[in-house]
């Protein structure tokens, strides 16, 4: 019984790739702005890392990116903020 | 023995982006002149200019929407954003700027190199 209970629970979640890692010719900028739009929420913020999949390194490259673009007025800090 | 403690010039390399003010585009020439004379008195040279032109910002800065993006890189002693920097903030045409490190040791001479091989 127990053991048809642990089988219910397991979940069968595909394994998540790094973007960056898969493709080496895609590189974190923050002067591209479209690059780093996919890691935000609708909000602005920052996705973290286990929704993603991205590995540490290049999740640390991409923050240091996105609050570059942040300041230059690339990316917004609150992405609700309707500019009229 | 003392040759060893001969200050060493050391180069870097950077790369800066700034957001002219929209309605001061006009005096672009007058600050990447500037840019220059500052880069060239720390003994650099500006590799590359890059203009991206007018584009919407983000997020409004000094009531702005718009914004004129440049984009330079250069060389110089290790010393030069310092300078960079003074000028970027209290020149009033500028309203938002960003030095980025690019190569920690850079040297003007193998610049030539590389451009003659390609």
């Amino acid at each position: 019984m127990n053991e048809g209970l642990s089988i219910k629970r397991r979940i069968f979640a595909k394994k998540k790739i790094c973007k960056f890692c898969a493709d080496p010719n895609l590189k974190i900028d923050y002067k591209n702005p479209e690059v780093l739009k996919p890691f935000l929420n609708e909000k602005g913020m920052i996705i973290h890392r286990r929704q993603t999949g991205t590995c540490a390194y290049h999740q640390r490259k991409l923050t240091t990116a996105i609050k570059r673009a942040r300041i230059m007025a690339l990316l917004p800090f609150v992405a609700d903020v309707e500019m009229e | 023995m003392f040759e060893l403690w001969k200050p060493v010039k050391r180069f870097r390399k950077w790369e800066s982006l700034f957001i002219i003010h929209p309605e001061k585009v006009e005096e672009k020439d007058q600050i990447l002149e500037r840019i220059k004379q500052i880069v060239e008195a720390k003994e650099g040279e500006v590799l590359k200019i890059d203009e991206w032109g007018l584009r919407k910002l983000a997020y409004p800065i000094q009531k702005k929407k718009q914004g004129y993006y440049v984009l330079i890189e250069f060389y110089g002693l290790a010393d030069l954003p310092k300078d960079l920097e003074k000028f970027f903030r209290i020149d009033e045409r500028i309203i938002r700027f960003i030095i980025v490190k690019l190569e920690d040791r850079f040297s003007p001479t193998e610049k030539d190199v590389e451009a003659k091989q390609v």
